[in-house]
């Protein structure tokens, strides 16, 4: 599987997702500058990685959305191609319109660093497919504007779609107002769009992937998509 | 010359924790009369155009306030335009 990792000035997760796509996961993976108008042939998934693109200027994301590169990604979209953003990445991809609603600042105003639980509310996508009824990831975080909001319409969209694909839980998988790390609505840490190939999500799965950082339940949500796409 | 003066603000729907914190210090500091207070966005932008120009600079700014500046999700905007001497 080939991975396309965007790069845009003021990322720094970039070369935590290359190194866990490249030596844990062994996968191809091309690092792409923002300033490119194409994607690189016979690509798979296009990650955009967590970080301050554009030192969060106006909004996080505002203007990375414009960057030449995200039209080629809308376009990926569109076209059913896979695409997934971590934290800044979810930022970018909710500005670029390719997911609904917006992430704005935490509700304790304070920067969120930790381990936070995720309840799965689904195992059938291709993102939690491989997950073999696991249903509760340890998974870290490290924000300060992940507290997701959207209009009610479209969280009657995303729930009737089944397009929450994780909320904020207790260790135990109980979700609830002490689990949630930032006043994301109705515990929301990452969604879906329509199709269900397009994924954003606050937490780092990428600093999860290896025994040496204490932690492989990042791991497991990769390993998910390698098998759902060597399967299609 | 145009001077537009945009101002970008919290939708009322959404909650604006910052806007919490800074009201609860003013009523911590003795004005017990604050009822609320949202924190917005005010920008200055100035634009080439001339008296004739004003339909198409005030579109200008209209779309720059839709596609960029504001995020219509979770803010509003308004903005004055004024034709500088």
């Amino acid at each position: 599987m080939k991975f396309a990792v965007l790069v845009f000035p003021g990322s720094n997760c970039d070369h935590d997702l290359e190194w866990a796509l490249k030596h844990v996961l062994k996968q191809k993976v091309e690092m792409v500058w923002h300033q490119q108008d194409a994607l690189p042939t016979g690509v798979d998934c296009v990650m955009l990685p967590g970080g301050f693109s554009y030192g969060d200027y106006l909004r996080c994301g505002a203007i990375a959305r414009f960057s030449p590169v995200m039209k080629a990604v809308s376009a990926f979209a569109k076209k059913g191609g896979m695409v997934w953003g971590v934290c800044n990445g979810f930022q970018i991809l909710t500005e670029a319109g390719l997911l609904p609603g917006a992430l704005i600042r935490n509700a304790s105003l304070s920067f969120a660093c930790k381990d936070v639980h995720l309840k799965v509310e689904r195992n059938d996508s291709l993102f939690t497919s491989g997950l073999k009824g696991k249903d509760v990831l340890r998974i870290p975080i490290a924000h300060g504007e992940g507290n997701y909001t959207c209009d009610a319409a479209t969280l009657t969209q995303l729930k009737q779609g089944r397009r929450i694909l994780f909320r904020y839980c207790d260790p135990n998988g109980i979700v609830g107002p002490d689990s949630n790390p930032n006043g994301s609505l109705e515990s929301i840490a990452g969604i879906l769009s329509e199709n269900g190939r397009v994924l954003g999500m606050m937490p780092h799965p990428e600093r999860a992937c290896e025994e040496a950082l204490g932690n492989t339940d990042g791991r497991m949500l990769f390993e998910s998509c390698l098998n759902a796409l060597s399967r299609a | 010359m145009y001077l537009a003066k945009i101002h970008v603000t919290l939708k009322p729907s959404v909650l604006d924790p910052q806007g919490v914190a800074v009201s609860n210090a003013l009523k911590n500091m003795g004005y017990s009369g604050v009822d609320s207070l949202r924190l917005g966005k005010y920008m200055e932008l100035r634009l080439e155009g001339q008296k004739k120009d004003r339909a198409r600079v005030e579109a200008d700014v209209e779309t720059m306030c839709k596609k960029l500046l504001a995020n219509v999700v979770i803010e509003r905007y308004e903005f004055s335009l004024e034709l500088l001497p």
